[in-house]
């Protein structure tokens, strides 16, 4: 599974992130294996989205975040 | 020991760091640019207490040192070169209490480099409402250093803060983790080779060719003959690097800061919901586009109606006044009317300047980025255009320099060249004086005409921009890899002090810059008009009166016909009488010929031409409006400014590039006379044709 799948209000725990895809600003705000990751919002067209990483609020293209291997975490998201 | 500390402000963007560096100098500051770069250097002096003076230095703000822009690199060759005369005394990292585990990253990495570093921890008066408390004693122990926790909106922790800057010296220049623990083989390796170098900076330098490739290198010995590793490789190694530096931040902040989670997320959670909402979200952004432009065009006319006529009375008060001459009549009918028309325009571009840093302070633009993003993909552009698109209807300038954070070569290619179409604060003025000439003061569905025209005509911009980028996607053969990636920072009231200090800025630079164009302008221009070759102008009044004594003209109509006389055969009426028929079709004179082209150097000139003109050789000291309301068109007979000369005027500088600056920095920022030369030829020969295809249709 990857973050472009999650729901609104879901939460995932990020496995693995195909370095070459990811610029390393995303990795220098947080989006690295072991932390989790948020979808609190996305536009039109699910994309862009906009995600909470690791207490970091950013948003990010759909095409990147097919590249966010996580693993789903079962319990909502507090709102 | 030196009187002079050198202080380096560094930050992540949204971390209030600007604030700091306000309360830290006042007024005390300078803007300027780095040599040879665009990019802003902000820098102020702060008196600390026992008569030491800090020259503060406001680094462009960046999430890390390793360097995605032209900007974040600045930041980087300042703390590489010990040589540089601002290498800091002592850097300053300023975080965002909320976002300190990210805010970190970049201390670690400026402590690195075993400069002495303090921490700011800002905006603490958000501590107890997002449930957050630290450890600031523990905090130091673990990261090392000293702190300051500062609230810029309560104005509290600046003093502390000064006294840790003066005495710096006593901090420790500890690295916060041992960067060769990623790979002990390689770094081992690199020490051998350069065993006197750092080696955080041996591979900071090493890395930054992977990320940017302009950093000097005379810096650090050649590293040339040590590029054991590939692309990839070094790659790999930095996500190591990172995902180490953040172990050690965790640990860190595990047990100096604790946080309620539920308490952090209420307000922003709600906002979010309408603001970024796929049909709210996109309806309040059209209603506040709305607000501000009506709020331009009615609250600025009151003062601008008083800044109007003072000019109009001190040019008629010092050509009455001062003995009669040419310096008088320099003054009275060039300068003043020249300079009136610029200083009149300054209650709107201050409005403007106002709304868009209003928009940046709360942390609205980047919403505005989120939601259109997708829409803007469509015609090639980044949802990072936005921000240049709409700072374009300030000035194109800063606007194509703010293009910068779009990752993506060829959309930020797009958005530099589309972004003049968007109606700068120098159209402004153009549109204004011929929207109140032409359009009817009437209110529709409540609102006024003059303002809707004006609306109209920013929507037009806009438009043409998109399709353009939309045309430029379709033509341009460009490959690039895309990222995008935005912040959505917290929603803040924005501060009083920081917004009415950009708006002074960005204002006064906008003035002095024009001002010092039109004054020139004017004083040429004001030669050419009351000088002129051979006998139809010095015998201007002979001929003028010989022929009316045959029709009896009334005494005041003879001297404005001299006057008319001489202009037309003055060396501005030769010049402008000749390029007459390139723009008789579009419904102009040989005047408003010679304003165009003046105009080209700014089209904010365009106004102060003409007042310039049509004040030479007249007695009566009028309101630039007036003056042009009353202009005849010698060919028809009727009145120069009517619908269709005016659509036509609006149009021609709605597409029309007629600015340098702009130019130049189009030149700068692609490196190339390529983009800048098209752009211009495409854009004048499209708004010429818009303008002559107007005036036929309307005639």
């Amino acid at each position: 599974m990857t973050v472009a799948e999650l729901k609104r209000g879901e939460r995932g725990i990020i496995k693995e992130v195909t370095s070459n895809h990811i610029p390393i600003k995303l990795l220098e705000m947080g989006c690295l294996p072991g932390n989790t990751v948020e979808l609190i919002q996305f536009a039109p067209f699910r994309d862009p989205l906009y995600l909470n990483i690791n207490g970091s609020y950013l948003a990010i293209r759909e095409e990147t975040a097919r590249h966010i291997e996580i693993e789903l975490l079962e319990e909502k998201a507090v709102l | 020991m030196s009187r002079q500390l050198n202080v380096a402000l560094i930050g992540n963007p949204n971390t209030g760091k600007t604030s700091v560096f306000n309360q830290l100098t006042g007024l005390n500051q300078k803007v300027g640019n780095y040599p040879g770069i665009t990019v802003e250097k902000k820098e102020g002096v702060c008196k600390l207490p026992r008569g030491v003076k800090a020259h503060i230095l406001d680094l462009p703000g960046t999430y890390s040192l390793n360097a995605n822009s032209l900007d974040e690199n600045v930041v980087i060759e300042l703390l590489l070169n010990k040589n540089d005369k601002d290498y800091p005394d002592v850097a300053v990292v300023v975080t965002d209490v909320e976002n300190l585990k990210r805010n970190l990253l970049l201390f670690t990495q400026i402590k690195d480099l075993r400069i002495p570093t303090i921490l700011v921890i800002n905006m603490a008066d958000r501590m107890s409402r997002r449930g957050i408390s630290l450890d600031v004693p523990l905090l130091e122990e673990r990261l090392n250093t000293k702190i300051a926790v500062v609230s810029t909106r309560k104005k509290t922790g600046i003093e502390e803060l000064k006294k840790l800057i003066l005495e710096c010296r006593q901090i420790s220049t500890e690295p916060c983790v041992d960067i060769s623990c990623i790979d002990p083989e390689y770094f081992a390796d690199l020490r051998a080779t350069f065993p006197k170098q750092e080696l955080y900076k041996l591979w900071l330098v090493i890395t930054q060719d992977v990320n940017f490739v302009n950093l000097d290198r005379n810096l650090v010995p050649d590293t040339a003959g040590f590029t054991t590793r590939s692309k990839s490789d070094l790659k790999r190694l930095q996500q190591k690097e990172t995902i180490l530096r953040y172990q050690f931040i965790n640990g860190v902040l595990k047990e100096g800061y604790q946080v309620d989670v539920n308490a952090a997320k209420g307000f922003r959670a709600t906002l979010d919901r309408v603001l970024t909402h796929k049909v709210w979200g996109y309806l309040i952004f059209f209603m506040i586009m709305l607000l501000i432009f009506q709020a331009i065009y009615d609250w600025s006319s009151y003062p601008m109606d008083f800044i109007d006529a003072t000019f109009a009375d001190l040019g008629e008060w010092v050509g009455q006044n001062l003995p009669p001459g040419s310096l008088t009549d320099l003054l009275s009918e060039g300068i003043i009317p020249g300079l009136g028309g610029i200083v009149i325009f300054i209650p709107q571009i201050a409005f403007l300047f106002l709304f868009i840093s209003i928009l940046e302070e709360t942390g609205y633009m980047s919403r505005v980025v989120f939601l259109m993003d997708r829409v803007m993909r469509r015609f090639g552009l980044s949802g990072k255009s936005v921000v240049p698109l709409i700072s374009g209807t300030a000035c194109a300038i800063p606007a194509i320099m703010a293009t910068r954070n779009i990752e993506n070569w060829k959309e930020r290619l797009i958005t530099i060249l589309v972004t003049p179409f968007t109606t700068c604060s120098a159209r402004l003025p153009v549109y204004l004086i011929i929207i109140a000439l032409v359009i009817p003061n009437t209110r529709f569905m409540g609102m006024n005409v003059q303002g809707l025209t004006l609306m109209g005509l920013y929507l037009l911009g806009f438009g043409v921009a998109v399709f353009s980028a939309w045309v430029l996607n379709k033509v341009l053969q460009i490959k690039s890899k895309t990222f995008f990636v935005v912040e959505m920072p917290n929603y803040k009231l924005p501060l009083v002090k920081n917004v009415l200090i950009t708006v002074v800025e960005k204002t006064k630079s906008f003035v002095f810059g024009a001002g010092k164009i039109i004054l020139a302008i004017s004083i040429v221009l004001w030669f050419l008009a009351s000088n002129g070759p051979g006998d139809d102008f010095d015998r201007a009044s002979e001929i003028v009166t010989a022929e009316a004594s045959n029709t009896q003209e009334l005494p005041e109509h003879l001297a404005e016909k001299i006057a008319s006389y001489k202009l037309q055969h003055s060396y501005i009426g030769i010049m402008g009488r000749a390029i007459e028929p390139v723009i008789a079709p579009l419904g102009y004179d040989w005047k408003i010929g010679i304003a165009i082209i003046s105009s080209f150097a700014a089209r904010e000139v365009f106004v102060g031409t003409l007042a310039t003109i049509y004040s030479v050789g007249s007695d009566k000291e009028e309101t630039i409006k007036n003056r042009m309301e009353s202009e005849i068109n010698a060919s028809t007979g009727e009145k120069l400014f009517t619908l269709p000369s005016g659509v036509s005027l609006l149009l021609f500088y709605a597409f029309a590039m007629q600015c340098m600056s702009t130019i130049a920095i189009v030149k700068r920022e692609t490196n190339s006379w390529k983009w800048p030369i098209g752009q211009l030829v495409t854009m004048t020969i499209f708004a010429y044709v818009v303008a002559l295809i107007a005036y036929q249709v309307l005639k």
